[in-house]
């Protein structure tokens, strides 16, 4: 990563911890630093205290030990209405009782801002989510996706700095889910305001965010740019979590440098990039993305024969389910277009890969 | 309703089910209805068969000082008693309902004992109390003790109302600048009205037709409508007490009517 300037640092997470009832903690050691006008995003699994860690940074929860900066100056005893920070909640929050136009007003008003500019900017933020037309609306007669504008010209009318949002779409469908993203990701790049938003949807991560970091019981396991996650992964977890991949139990036989070679329970060898730190003779596991296998290829290193078992056809791609390295469901994807036609189901061919694309990580069995 | 498929035996029961509810109705609102013609009678006693139509018994009601004081008497305690146990009420529902702490249930049960204890208990636990203390015989200890009866209605209403209250709202309140008091009055306040509405109802007509307490603690310069009615049936009999109870009748309804309007009208801005 680029080194970066103390003050393009707006928020600081510093050694903070979270426990709810004194014993388990549900942030552990969190430090964490969101530069100025980023969009990161906090992705992990349900319960990995995603949410915990913006509520502290929004003051509803309080860490339990460590600190958070904004800018220069410490949150610790900093109220909620006095951070300046806007939010967009899971399920909106609008105030059933005012109209759009009165909801929009509302964070301006209670900072003593004169009608006429109140009135221009309500506006302005209406039809920033082109909603010119409901400004009368009460929320309840609005669908999903339109409260969710709402929401999100709410957080922005009163011009934060920083903008957290929780899961914003989670309740929308599929497709006005999708445009969202690129409607708040188009937002974010139009104001440059700092965005941190909290999903458990990878793909809607890796869709929006400038950074990743990805919890897991209240760590993070990594924090990078989309394609460094998905391209690097640094431990079995982030490989599992983010995009799809072959995984291979073995043994490390040596290693020199930045590359080892691991030894498949099967007796097959394999070169990979060495990523944990593992002694040889202890376990590792290896990840393979399956858009990085190659089928009958002619390589010296890592080439390897399997059966072809299934096939399984998306239209653009196809999956094959084939049985290598001792896997049984070991999958290639292939375009359709570098498909041989005459491949069938029984066919034995040979398989292989680049070493920069097998990474041997740590071999922990994740329980799912 | 009566549809088609119904066979004679559940068409039978159909008339009965209507029937029986229309004499229990009958039944709850006879006492109130046999009350409002005497108060027009002409005669001086309060017995059917009414013997002529005059509003005599309205001008005595407007005319005698001990009624006139009565009046006035219920119309300082009740409102003045109705505002204290909403004020308290309310604020005692909030901290009841936000979050878990030790003894929450034993405060709940100590504000919602005026309800359950026997008013006469009540009425001679304040008076044992308040009399020593030469707090008898005063507006202030009647109006006090009305709003500890008032104040269970308003915490039921309220609590239920709170049960249904998002409670992000309020976080979004502070999140977007508003300080806890203004995040009271413009988010929580207008959100939980028709629940403070309906309590501040039932505490006022607790205290408005409220009699035993108030035997105990108001000496005849703080009697009140009820409790001047009560004597009025004891000592002379005369219909005034009938254009009296005629005129609580009118004005409860009244107040029914335009508390339940008030709080359709919230009720609609927070659903709509
Ligand atoms: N207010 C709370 N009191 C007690 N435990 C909580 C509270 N909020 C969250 N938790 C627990 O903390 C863990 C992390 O929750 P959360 O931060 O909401 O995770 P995420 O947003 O990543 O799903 C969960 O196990 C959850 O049960
Ligand atoms: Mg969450």
């Amino acid at each position: 990563m680029a080194e970066t300037n103390a003050s393009d640092i707006l928020v600081r997470f510093k050694n903070v911890q979270k426990s709810y009832d004194g014993e388990t903690l549900i942030v552990k050691d969190l430090n964490l630093d969101i530069r100025k006008g980023e969009f990161l995003t906090l992705l992990g699994p349900s319960g990995s205290g995603k949410t915990t860690s913006l509520m502290m940074l929004a003051g509803f929860e309080t860490p339990t030990a460590g600190e958070i900066m904004l800018g220069e100056r410490s949150l610790n005893r900093v109220p909620p209405h006095k951070r300046d920070i806007g939010m967009v909640f899971q399920n909106y929050a609008l105030f059933p009782h005012m109209t759009v136009a009165e909801n929009l007003a509302f964070p301006l008003k209670v900072r003593g801002m004169d009608k006429t500019d109140v009135t221009e900017r309500v506006k302005r933020a209406l039809s920033m989510v082109q909603l010119d037309k409901f400004a009368n609306r009460y929320p309840g007669q609005m669908s999903g996706g339109q409260q969710q504008r709402v929401a999100l010209a709410r957080a922005l009318v009163f011009e934060p700095q920083l903008v957290l949002m929780d899961e914003p779409l989670g309740a929308l469908d599929k497709q006005l889910r999708e445009h969202m993203q690129m409607e708040i990701k188009h937002l974010h790049e139009r104001l440059g305001v700092t965005v941190v938003y909290v999903t458990h949807d990878q793909s809607e991560a890796l869709t929006m965010s400038d950074r990743v970091a990805v919890f897991h019981q209240g760590e993070i396991q990594q924090i990078d740019s989309p394609q460094g996650l998905y391209e690097h992964p640094r431990n079995t977890f982030v490989a599992n979590f983010i995009g799809e991949n072959n995984r291979l139990h073995g043994k490390l036989l040596s290693r020199d440098g930045e590359r080892c070679t691991v030894g498949l329970e099967n007796g097959e060898r394999v070169e990979a990039m060495a990523v944990h730190d593992a002694a040889p003779g202890q376990p590792v596991s290896l990840s393979i993305r399956p858009e990085r296998i190659k089928l009958n290829v002619a390589q010296e290193q890592n080439r390897f024969s399997g059966r072809v078992r299934e096939f399984i056809y998306l239209g653009d791609h196809v999956r094959i389910r084939m049985e290598a390295c001792g896997n049984s469901s070991f999958i290639v994807k292939q375009p359709i277009a570098t498909l041989d036609p005459k491949l069938a189901v029984g066919d034995v061919i040979s398989l292989g890969w680049n070493v920069e694309h097998v990474r041997a990580l740590d071999p922990v069995e994740l329980a799912e | 309703m009566l549809n088609p498929t119904m066979s004679p035996i559940e068409k039978v029961w159909h008339y009965v089910l209507r029937i029986t509810s229309g004499l229990t109705l009958l039944f709850l609102i006879m006492p109130v209805l046999v009350i409002i013609p005497l108060s027009f009678n002409e005669g001086s006693f309060l017995v059917y068969p009414l013997t002529g139509f005059s509003f005599r018994w309205y001008q005595d009601l407007f005319s005698a000082p001990e009624w006139i004081r009565s009046l006035q008497n219920s119309m300082i305690v009740a409102p003045a008693a109705t505002v204290l146990a909403m004020v308290l009420g309310t604020l005692a529902s909030i901290g009841l309902t936000r979050g878990e702490f030790r003894g929450k249930g034993i405060i709940m049960f100590l504000l919602i004992s005026p309800m359950v204890v026997p008013v006469v208990i009540v009425g001679v636990a304040s008076y044992l109390f308040f009399a020593p203390l030469g707090m008898d015989n005063s507006y202030t200890t009647l109006i006090l003790e009305h709003a500890a009866l008032g104040v269970p209605f308003v915490i039921i209403t309220v609590t239920a109302t709170l049960q249904g209250y998002n409670h992000n709202l309020t976080r979004a309140a502070a999140n977007l600048g508003a300080s806890p008091i203004t995040t009271f009055f413009r988010i929580t306040l207008p959100l939980i009205a028709p629940g403070v509405i309906s309590g501040a109802l039932f505490a006022f007509a607790t205290s408005f037709d409220e009699v035993v307490v108030t035997l105990f603690l108001a000496g005849p310069e703080q009697a009140t409508l009820p409790r001047q009615m009560f004597s009025g049936i004891r000592e002379n009999l005369s219909p005034t007490i009938a254009a009296a109870a005629t005129l609580l009748i009118g004005f409860s309804i009244l107040l029914l009517l335009t508390l339940e309007w008030l709080r359709g009208r919230s009720e609609r801005l927070r659903t709509s």
